[in-house]
Formats: C-alpha cells, sequence, structure tokens
C-alpha cells in the first residue's frame, strides 16, 4: 500500500520536471531578444491598440519610437495617451519633450431631430453606412447627419453617445482621445479633429452641407448657406462649395463669440473655455 | 409619409412561429397514438411536461432576464413535447418538473434562449431524467388500447431491452430458461403501428413518418438528416446481420424500435442543433447513426439515440465550419 | 428540360399582373428633368445651354471619357433650366429641364414600324451607332454597352445570351417587349452576332412567361442560329453569373467577368435599343416602364420616354391605395425605395413598384434559429448567416474567408430568413468594410 503511494508521487513529480524542463528548453529556444527599451516605452503606453497612431497597435509604435533618431521622433504622436505619455516616452529615450496641443472630434452637423425634421420613415437597417447608399436620409439633408450611431458603435472609447432627443450623437470631450476612427467611419465625413481649446475654446462651423442655401435651409434650420458674414469677420474664412469653413488657425478667443453671434442660421458654434455649461449648442 | 427601407422589400410568409407551429402539428399523430395505447397515464405526462416547460420559459424571460416572453414562437411547446415523447406513460409529475426545468432553464435559457443552444433541451431533459431516475425512466407500461383508465396496466420490457438480454444471456453461455426469447418480441407489424412498450412518442412509427411526411410537405426540413441517419443504422446492422446471422441485428426491428424514428425525424433535425448547410447535416446524420448503432449494440445501454444526438450535437459548429457549401465559381471538388 | 442554375435560389411570389396588360403610350409630361448620369461612369458632358430648342432624339450631353454615355433628349421643347434636381434618392443630381412643346422628331430617325432586316456589313459603323445612340445595360446594370460588347485582347467569346429571365416579381417590361417586339429583338440578337462574329444566340426565358416563349420560339424558326432556351422560374434567375451556369454549365470565377468564360450576356430591352439604333437611326431615349404593386388600382407598362416624373405615370394607374409603404425604382428585391415620387425615369428604370405597408414593411428581428435557409438560398454559396455574425462581431479575418465580396446582393437570404434578420444589410455591410480594409492595405 505504502509503495503504491510512492509510486504515485514518483510517477508525478517526475512528470512534472519533464514537462517544466520541455517547457525550459522550448522557451529558450524560441527566445525573442528585443531591445529591453521597447518594452518601457510600451508600458507608458495606454494599450488601446486602436492604430490611431498609424501603427499597428502600441507595440509597434514603441517599436518605432526606440528605432527612430531624434528628427523622425518628432513626426510620431499617440494621441490617445497625449502629452503627459509623449513626454514620458521621451524623457526615456532622451529626446526633447513633446508638446502638442490637445485635439478632439467634433461632429459638423445640427441637423437634430427638431433642425432637421424626419420627411421619410427609415425602416431599414441602422447603419449609417447602409443607410448612406440607398438614400439622402431622413431629412433629406445628403451631407447631414444620418443619426443612426455607427459612430457611437466605432469608437473604442465608448466617447461618443447617442442624445436620445436631438438624435444627433454627442462627443464627450473628457473621453475623447481624437483617435480618428469616427472620422474614418462616417460616410459622411462629417468628423473633424480639430484642437480642443483649452484656453481659448473652439469654433468651427457645425455643417457640412455642400449644397446651395436655399436648397439646404429646405432641409435643415441650422445649415451653413454660404452667407459670408463670417468671412466678413474673419477673413481667414474660406468659403467654398457653399460652405463655410473655420481654419483651425483662427482665434477661437477672439473671434469666436462675435461669430458665433451673427451667423443667421446659428450654423456656426462656439464653445468658449469657461463656463462648460453653456457650451450646449444653440438650440 | 413614405418609407424607405433596404431591399429586398417583401419577404417570405414563412417565419419562426410559422415554422415551429408545423413543427407542432407533426407532432401530432404520435401524440394521437400515445393517448390511444396509454390512455390517462399519457395525457397527464404530455400536458404536465408542455405545462411546465412554458412556465420554465416564461419564468425565466419575466423574472430573470426582464424581457417580452418568447412564449409565441412554439419552441417551449416542442421541447415540452419532445421531453414528453421520451418519457413512459405514467411518469411521475414531480419528476416531469425537474426534466422539464433542466430543459428549458439549464440547457436553453442559460445559453442565451431560442436559438443559441448547442444541446437539444428536449434530449438533455430526457438524459437527466435518465441518469437521475433509471428506475421510473425503465418503467414501461404495456399499451392498452382503448383501454383510456389503463388502472390494472403490467409493464414490460421495450423490444431493445429484450435484445439487450438476449445479446446479454447468449454470449454468457449459460442459456437461461427464465431469461427472455424471441417470442417476446413484437412483429414488425406491431412495432410499426407502436403496440409496443416504450417511451409515449417513439413507440408508433407510423405516426412518426406522418409528421415527417407532413414536415417534407410543408417544407420545414429537408429529408437529408431523417433519410441519411435511418439508413446508415439499417446498413450498419444489415452487415452484422448478414455476417452474423443473430436476430439481435435484425435492421429492421432496429429500425422500428426504440427513439430511433423519433430521434431521426424530430431531435437530430431540430434547427438549432443540427449543421445549416447540406453536407453538413449529411455528416451529422451519419455520424448520429453511427453513434447510435455502437451504443446499442456495443454499449450498457439498450439504447442509444439520446446520447448519439447529444454527441454530434457537440460536434455541429466544428461541422458547420468545415462543411460548408462550395462557393459559386469555385472549383468543383 | 428546363435549365437552372447549380445552387440557391428562392421562389417568392410572382405577382406579374402586368405581364397580361400590352404597352402602352402615357402621353407626354409638361416638362422633362433628365440626369446627365444614366449609366456607370463619367457623367455626361452637357452640351446645351437655357433657351435651346430641341428636337426628341438631339443630343443633350456626350459621353465623357470611354466608360459614359451620350444622353439625347426624349422631347421637343425649349432647355427651361440645368440645374440640381432632387432625384428618387434624395440626392441632388445635375438634370436638364426641358419644357415640352409638341412632339416634333429629328429627321435622322426612322419613325416607321416596318421591321428593317438587312444588318450592315461593317462593324465599326455598328458599333458607332451603338455608342453614339448612349445604350447602355437596361437590366439595371447601366454598363455602357459599346464597352460590353468589345472583347478585350485574348479572350474569345462563343456564346451571346440575350436575358429575358426577368426573375424579380412584378417586373414585366421585358416579358412585353418579348411578345410585343419580338422580331425587332431578335434581329438585334442577330447584330450583335455579327458585332461578335459568332453564329448563334440564345434567348433566354423564364417559363413562367407562357405567351413569350410561344412567340419567341415561333419567331426564331426563321432566323438560323437563334434559339428559345426555358429556365426555371427561380430567382435569381436572371443574374448573369446565375444565367450563364443555367444555359451553359459555366461558372464565372470570382471576381472575373462573363467575358472570362465566353459568354457575353445582353438584356431583350438593350437588344431591343440595340436594333433601334442600328437600323433606325434612334437613340435611347425611351423604354419600357412596368408600373404596378399591390398598393395600386391598375398595372401598366408604359413606353416612356426618359426624364417623365415618376407621379405621371403613377398618376395614370388608377387609385392608391391608403396602406401604401414604399415607392420602390426597380423590382422589389434588388430595387431601391424612393424618396421622391417626382423623380425623373432614367435609362435604368425597369419599374416603378407601389408596395402596400404590410408587404414592404421590416418585420421585427427575431433570433437566428440556425435553420440553414438563407446558407439553401444563396445562389453563391455563401453563408449569410455567418457572415452577419462576423459583420456585427467587426469579424474581419472571418469575412475575408467566408468570401463576402462574391455576394451578388440579390435579397434571396433576407427573404427567406424565417427570423427576419436584415441579411443582405450585412452582407452589404461587410462589403464595404472588407473594401475599406482592403483599400488600407
Amino acid at each position: 500500500m505504502d509503495n503504491l503511494i510512492l509510486i504515485n508521487i514518483i510517477i508525478l513529480v517526475s512528470i512534472a520536471l519533464i514537462a517544466a524542463a520541455v517547457l525550459y528548453f522550448v522557451s529558450q529556444k524560441f527566445k525573442v531578444t528585443e531591445n529591453p527599451l521597447i518594452a518601457e516605452v510600451e508600458n507608458c503606453l495606454p494599450h488601446a491598440n486602436c492604430g490611431a497612431c498609424g501603427k499597428a497597435g502600441c507595440h509597434d509604435f514603441a517599436r518605432a519610437c526606440v528605432n527612430t533618431a531624434a528628427e523622425d521622433f518628432k513626426k510620431l504622436y499617440c494621441p490617445v495617451g497625449g502629452n503627459a505619455v509623449m513626454c514620458q516616452i521621451a524623457h526615456l529615450l532622451g529626446h526633447p519633450d513633446i508638446i502638442k496641443e490637445e485635439t478632439v472630434a467634433v461632429l459638423r452637423c445640427q441637423g437634430s431631430c427638431q433642425n432637421a425634421p424626419d420627411k421619410v420613415e427609415y425602416s431599414g437597417i441602422a447603419f449609417c453606412r447602409i443607410a448612406n447608399k440607398i438614400s439622402s436620409g431622413r431629412s433629406g439633408c445628403p451631407n447631414g447627419c444620418l443619426r443612426l450611431g455607427d459612430c457611437v458603435r466605432a469608437c473604442p472609447f465608448g466617447a461618443i453617445s447617442m442624445n436620445k432627443e436631438t438624435g444627433l450623437p454627442v462627443v464627450d470631450e473628457d473621453k475623447c482621445t481624437s483617435c480618428g476612427t469616427c472620422v474614418a467611419i462616417c460616410p459622411r465625413g462629417i468628423y473633424e479633429i480639430r484642437p480642443k481649446g483649452a484656453q481659448t475654446g473652439r469654433v468651427y462651423v457645425a455643417c457640412n452641407n455642400k449644397q446651395k442655401g436655399g436648397i439646404a435651409r429646405k432641409n435643415c434650420k441650422t445649415a451653413c448657406i454660404a452667407c459670408q458674414k463670417c468671412a466678413k469677420i474673419c477673413p481667414d474664412i474660406k468659403i467654398e462649395n457653399n460652405l463655410s469653413y473655420i481654419p483651425t488657425t483662427v482665434p477661437a478667443d477672439k473671434f469666436g463669440a462675435e461669430l458665433a453671434a451673427n451667423c443667421p442660421t446659428k450654423a456656426i458654434v462656439y464653445i468658449g473655455n469657461k463656463n462648460k455649461e453653456e457650451e450646449v449648442k444653440h438650440d | 409619409m413614405l418609407k424607405i427601407s433596404t431591399a429586398p422589400h417583401m419577404s417570405s410568409p414563412v417565419d419562426t412561429p410559422i415554422l415551429m407551429r408545423d413543427v407542432v402539428i407533426a407532432l401530432m399523430p404520435a401524440a394521437i397514438v400515445s393517448v390511444l395505447f396509454f390512455g390517462l397515464a399519457a395525457i397527464v405526462v404530455i400536458i404536465s411536461s408542455v405545462a411546465a416547460c412554458m412556465l420554465c420559459e416564461y419564468a425565466v424571460c419575466r423574472w430573470l432576464l426582464h424581457k417580452k416572453s418568447t412564449l409565441h414562437d412554439y419552441s417551449a411547446i416542442i421541447t415540452g413535447l419532445l421531453l414528453a415523447y421520451n418519457l413512459p406513460a405514467g411518469f411521475p409529475v414531480w419528476m416531469i418538473l425537474i426534466g422539464a426545468f433542466v430543459a428549458i432553464v439549464i440547457s436553453k435559457m442559460a445559453f442565451g434562449g431560442l436559438g443559441k443552444n448547442i444541446f437539444n433541451p428536449a434530449l438533455v431533459g430526457r438524459v437527466f431524467l435518465f441518469v437521475s431516475f433509471p428506475l421510473q425512466m425503465t418503467t414501461w407500461p404495456k399499451p392498452h388500447f382503448l383501454d383510456f383508465w389503463g388502472a390494472d396496466a403490467q409493464t414490460g420490457a421495450t423490444t431493445l431491452g429484450i435484445l439487450k438480454q438476449l445479446d446479454a444471456s447468449t454470449s454468457a453461455t449459460a442459456l437461461s430458461k427464465y431469461g427472455p426469447n424471441l417470442d417476446d418480441l413484437p412483429n414488425y407489424w406491431q412495432m410499426f403501428i407502436g403496440y409496443t412498450g416504450g417511451c409515449l412518442g417513439e413507440v408508433s412509427a407510423a405516426a412518426l413518418l406522418l409528421g415527417l411526411a407532413y414536415m417534407l410537405w410543408s417544407r420545414v426540413i429537408s429529408w437529408h438528416i431523417p433519410f441519411y441517419y435511418l439508413s446508415t443504422v439499417f446498413i450498419l446492422t444489415s452487415i452484422l446481420w448478414l455476417t452474423k446471422g443473430s436476430p439481435v441485428y435484425d435492421p429492421v426491428t432496429h429500425l422500428l424500435s426504440g427513439g430511433l424514428m423519433l430521434g431521426a425525424i424530430f431531435m437530430a433535425t431540430d434547427y438549432v442543433t443540427s449543421p445549416m448547410s447540406t453536407n453538413g447535416k449529411i455528416i451529422f446524420a451519419i455520424g448520429c447513426g453511427v453513434l447510435t448503432v455502437i451504443i446499442r449494440l456495443c454499449g450498457a445501454y439498450p439504447e442509444g439515440v439520446s446520447f448519439a444526438i447529444l454527441i454530434m450535437n457537440a460536434f455541429v459548429p466544428l461541422i458547420d465550419r468545415f462543411a460548408a457549401p462550395r462557393i459559386f465559381g469555385t472549383r468543383r471538388k | 428540360m428546363t435549365k437552372t442554375f447549380p445552387m440557391g435560389g428562392i421562389h417568392p411570389d410572382k405577382h406579374k399582373i402586368a405581364g397580361d396588360i400590352a404597352i402602352s403610350n402615357p402621353g407626354l409630361p409638361e416638362i422633362v428633368y433628365i440626369p446627365t448620369k444614366q449609366h456607370i461612369g463619367a457623367p455626361a458632358k452637357i452640351m446645351v445651354k437655357q433657351g435651346d430648342k430641341v428636337k426628341v432624339g438631339t443630343l443633350l450631353a456626350a459621353a465623357d471619357g470611354i466608360v459614359s454615355a451620350p444622353i439625347h433628349s426624349s422631347v421637343s421643347g425649349e432647355v427651361i433650366k440645368i440645374e440640381d434636381v432632387i432625384g428618387e434618392f434624395g440626392y441632388y443630381e445635375p438634370m436638364i429641364c426641358i419644357k415640352v412643346e409638341g412632339d416634333e422628331w429629328e429627321d435622322s430617325i426612322d419613325r416607321s414600324d416596318a421591321i428593317v432586316r438587312t444588318i450592315p456589313e461593317n462593324t465599326e459603323e455598328i458599333i458607332a451607332k451603338i455608342r453614339s445612340a448612349g445604350i447602355v445595360g437596361m437590366g439595371g446594370a447601366g454598363y455602357p454597352t459599346p464597352i460590353k460588347t468589345t472583347i478585350p485582347e485574348g479572350k474569345k467569346v462563343d456564346c451571346l445570351i440575350l436575358n429575358g429571365i426577368e426573375c424579380e416579381p412584378f417586373l414585366a417590361a421585358d416579358d412585353r417587349l418579348m411578345q410585343e417586339k419580338g422580331e425587332q429583338i431578335i434581329v438585334g440578337a442577330k447584330i450583335l452576332n455579327k458585332l461578335l462574329g459568332i453564329q448563334k444566340a440564345i434567348i433566354a426565358i423564364d417559363e413562367n412567361k407562357p405567351r413569350a416563349i410561344e412567340i419567341m420560339t415561333k419567331l426564331t424558326k426563321t432566323y438560323v442560329g437563334v434559339n428559345v432556351r426555358v429556365c426555371e422560374s427561380k430567382y435569381p434567375q436572371g443574374g448573369e453569373k446565375q444565367l450563364i451556369a443555367a444555359i451553359t454549365g459555366r461558372e464565372v470565377p470570382s471576381g472575373k467577368l462573363p467575358v472570362d468564360v465566353g459568354c457575353i450576356v445582353q438584356n431583350v430591352g438593350t437588344v431591343f435599343a440595340i436594333y433601334e439604333a442600328v437600323m433606325k437611326n434612334k437613340p435611347l431615349f425611351e423604354r419600357v416602364v412596368t408600373v404596378s404593386g399591390d398598393a395600386i388600382e391598375k398595372s401598366a407598362n408604359f413606353m416612356t420616354r426618359v426624364g417623365t416624373p415618376a407621379s405621371f405615370l403613377i398618376e395614370q394607374c388608377g387609385k392608391i391605395s391608403s396602406d401604401l409603404g414604399q415607392i420602390v425604382f426597380g423590382g422589389p428585391m434588388m430595387g431601391t425605395s424612393a424618396v421622391n415620387p417626382n423623380a425623373p425615369i432614367t435609362k435604368l428604370t425597369s419599374g416603378i413598384l407601389l408596395l402596400s405597408s404590410q408587404m414592404s414593411d421590416k418585420k421585427p428581428e427575431t433570433p437566428c434559429i440556425r435553420c440553414g435557409r438563407c446558407v439553401d438560398g444563396c445562389p453563391m454559396g455563401l453563408q449569410p448567416n455567418a457572415i452577419a455574425r462576423a459583420v456585427r462581431s467587426h469579424n474581419m479575418d472571418a469575412l475575408l474567408e467566408l468570401h463576402v465580396l462574391d455576394c451578388i446582393e440579390c435579397g434571396s437570404c433576407a427573404y427567406i430568413c424565417p427570423a427576419r434578420l436584415p441579411l443582405l444589410d450585412c452582407c452589404k455591410l461587410g462589403k464595404i468594410e472588407v473594401r475599406q480594409h482592403q483599400n488600407k492595405k
């Protein structure tokens, strides 16, 4: 009886030893030697693997950081981690700090259920990319938001949510990492990555409609009608294809409030830096 | 207001509840036969099983998942009927409740409800009862035709049970005088009609074939699974019968007895737990057939249909992956 | 023996109400809106200006490049404006608006009913006429015909198939055309034969069109080399790949064209247009349009001028049911529901269907019960349910493995699904995602 127990123990222990030995040799044999810096850099990164930096993932980005010269390092930026992470990496690698202005995704459309009411009933599958193929959408605006939420589903950080009342997606400024997924997925290219404007606030044209003013207004109260008023206030503003565009270089603190107040259709949105409550758009 | 939607702008009138309702209709002949042969006891089993399954589904939807009840799609009724068909008449009602609970709550709703379960719920319920209450599960009353109350119902062995004992006694050299003998076996006609011992739904091959005919006619199922399943069993037992010559291997008896017909027609063809492509269905059915024969002839249990189908259920995802249909424009294999 | 394709297919209700109704003339509307893009490729270059007087058949816009087609006026009158007008899907497109005055045709067009049977000898001349007539594939693809009939270097064509299947429910435009203009179609087939340098042509007709089969069979007796083949009534029999498989047994490999297996398929409507262009010098400016559906009193087949607003045709078909759900341009299986019923008919509009809410509303989705009907019904041998699952879980590897790009978007899967899953939409989305993924690489 004692013998039996002993034999069992010996068998089990030897199996364990053999397995351990095999594992050891295999791990030695297939060991990949990599610059330990890469692992260190990777540890700083957010591990979202979103690809927003243009690399295949965080590991790839870390490798690129370590393997590039000081000049090229400036071109690398992790929009998710932001300045804090990039400074940390720069410190690790002995490069000068990288400071970029923080950016955020903005929806250039205010075609809510109220501003651009439904003209037809859409009963197909709730995917913008499909709806965009078969029609100009419920409101009739061929460039406006389809209000079906492809961006909400696509956002890897859960920063976009649907406002049930307006039907429009809302970007959570704090969660948004400006990774650009929404820009890529929106079939109408409504999203734009713009500077967050922590000090200055930000001002942009919240309309994407490239039709003539009269036609655009038929479908939406807040459409840009290319009336040139904004261009008169600030000459940097360009108007192309019946649509005004405010370049990111226009100082929002200087012109923002005036532009927004003077836009006859309230297509220009100014979000100041102080009162967060007032950020809620005009409607 | 005009409506816009994506193509196609019309859809087939057949939807899930209609398909399921057709299966319920196809199950009816077997219910009638079982009532004719087993009387009140059969009605008690069927009604309590269906009611218990519906109650379980309703309860889970209502109080656990907090969503609209899915009773309207008839799937709980099918599970209830199939579970009842797999039980002997006079089976205790409280055990039926346990079986229904296992079938619906554990085997179906826990996986996510209709369409997501891996194993056939009714079979899981039956196998659970079979291993938990082997005595009650193998107490088969003898059929008493048109004797509704059936108060003096005797119990007896099933055809397959007799075969198993026969097999055991012949191989164990000492031929027992009191052991089973060939005369106990019902003749083919009795087996076809269902005048034999067994579970409620499985006794009458005729009623089940009628149901099969209805399902084929209304295009609820394709013919592949029943055909390949039954032929596999028939061919394998024929080979053994021809080479060994023992009545234990009689192919017709094997075809008509036990749960084979019920399994091949209603259980193996369950949409959710069978492969989707035609090739997959053929592989699945042949697998079921081979396993059934192996369990029946080599295993300890006289009956192997439920285990065979459950085992093959587990292979369905794999079969689906490797028996995908040929894509148009790719080379024929 | 009826022929059919090797896998899949479904049997939707036919609703071929319009098949018994003769082609009629709806008359002329007050204003026509002629889009400058009625084909695949570049929009045509506008050649007229506001205030110009035009006749029926006058060139309005010239082809801009090889993959493009010219546009001709379908009415006589004055060009009142050239601007962006809302089309059937709600998108604004550049259109030429012409106020109708009388019905004066260009002199070069032969308006007699006599059938011309002598085919020009010069193939260059034939192809030039087809090109200048602005003929495009009228089955719905809108691919310019001159390109399709030019065989690429190194390829050999031995089989010309005339597609008279019209497998979409409701539609009967091709059916009526074969019944009424059968001989012209056959002469058109001979013209194509000449162009392709082959002797034979096969007219494929669905078995649900007995009169068309009878008429065409009788007519083909006097024409050597033209034969009628009856195909099983199964959807999507009229799909190009499916039709070739049914007639010749050849399968067009994934990602290849019919020419690669030596076949050319032309819609009978296109062939009729070729006949008129080559023999009668008539550009493509009118076509047969079926107006039908279960939400309208009468069905009709109209020989409609391009640019006529759809509502002009609908008004002539009696009362619209109060249960009207959708107005569909094209067939109910592959057509698109229109946002704007005033949108003009184009060269590609085979039908206008008014469908009731009861028929066309999307039914609520229920869980997939894995019944396998979509797999059995897919004419391309795909697994729509697996594709839908992969799309919803963003599984790109699975999408590629499932060959989603082979989907012909026939809608069989979504039609047959008892759980009412939007399988077709998922397949389309899958295709979009795969293309995006491939472009990124």
